[in-house]
């Protein structure tokens, strides 16, 4: 199970490379934003990966919480900046 | 530890590293709370992959629910104060 | 047995070259709303992808597998759509090969 998986814990790194380029490189807020939401996405997935890995299935309550709490939180910025420079 | 983990707790780590020097460096308030956000969210993954899930549960809730929330929640208050 | 957790495995590989796909379209986009596009809607799928293969190696997994899925189904068009509703009232410029504005036309007509 630990090596059948390297192949995309491979590509879940890249993707999340990229898109933490878009985060520190963004032109505007809204950019930083999206980038933030999708590196959490990417996130959900690497910690489904870490679960299947470790074989430990209280991971994926983290996951959730995780899913839950990003949500959230790109909720509220958003609801910030579309009150912004209008 | 296996060859992923160690991968994905090196993606991460570094990722957390780049997002604090952000934080530090940007002129915008906005950003700097993202990446104080996306600093506390990377190292509940950290801490999935060091094998602790309790306390990334827990520092998913109070790094990213309750510091992000509280700090929007403050800035959007001063806006409109002044505004008034 | 071995023959579902290849199966998982491919379908796993599958979901995650969506999120790679959905990362590159973040970087190339030329805009913020296209950004936004690739953003959520190519990692929505490719995360439910790699949820189902992961119940597909895991199957005592399922129901917890099948939460997360269905909760990311939810939220993930709720968070792209205020996205893009605070970038337009914010004022973020779109890209110049931008044909029509459906929402700035509304409120002009609303005006």
């Amino acid at each position: 199970m630990t090596d059948t998986l390297l192949l995309p814990g491979v590509i879940t790194a890249l993707a999340f490379a990229m898109a933490f380029w878009r985060f520190t490189a963004g032109p505007s807020a809204v950019d930083r934003v999206v980038a933030f939401d999708t590196l959490t996405v990417i996130a959900v997935t690497g910690l489904v990966i870490t679960a299947l890995v470790s074989g430990r299935g209280i991971y994926l309550d983290v996951a959730l919480v995780y899913a839950l709490l990003s949500f959230l939180g790109v909720i509220v910025a958003s609801r910030y900046l579309e009150g912004g420079d209008r | 530890m296996s060859t992923v983990l160690l991968g994905l707790g090196l993606v991460v780590g570094l990722a957390m590293v780049g997002a604090a020097a952000l934080a530090l460096v940007t002129r915008s308030t906005v950003t700097a709370v993202l990446a104080a956000g996306l600093v506390s969210l990377l190292a509940s993954v950290l801490f999935v992959v060091l094998a602790a899930p309790d306390v990334a549960m827990t520092e998913a809730a109070i790094g990213s629910g309750l510091t992000t929330f509280l700090f929007f929640f403050v800035m959007g208050r001063i806006r409109r104060e002044g505004a008034k | 047995m071995i023959a579902l957790t290849w199966l998982g495995v491919a379908v796993m590989t599958a979901g995650v070259v969506f999120l790679a796909l959905g990362g590159l379209g973040l970087v190339r986009m030329p805009d913020t709303y296209t950004r936004i596009q690739a953003g959520t809607k190519a990692t929505t799928l490719g995360t439910i992808l790699s949820l189902f293969g992961a119940a597909l190696i895991m199957p005592g997994w399922s129901i917890k597998l099948l939460l997360i899925a269905l909760f990311l189904m939810f939220t993930n068009p709720l968070s792209s759509q205020v996205l893009a509703r605070a970038a337009h009232r914010a004022g973020v410029p779109a890209t110049d090969k931008t044909k029509a504005d459906a929402l700035a036309d509304d409120q002009e007509g609303l005006a």
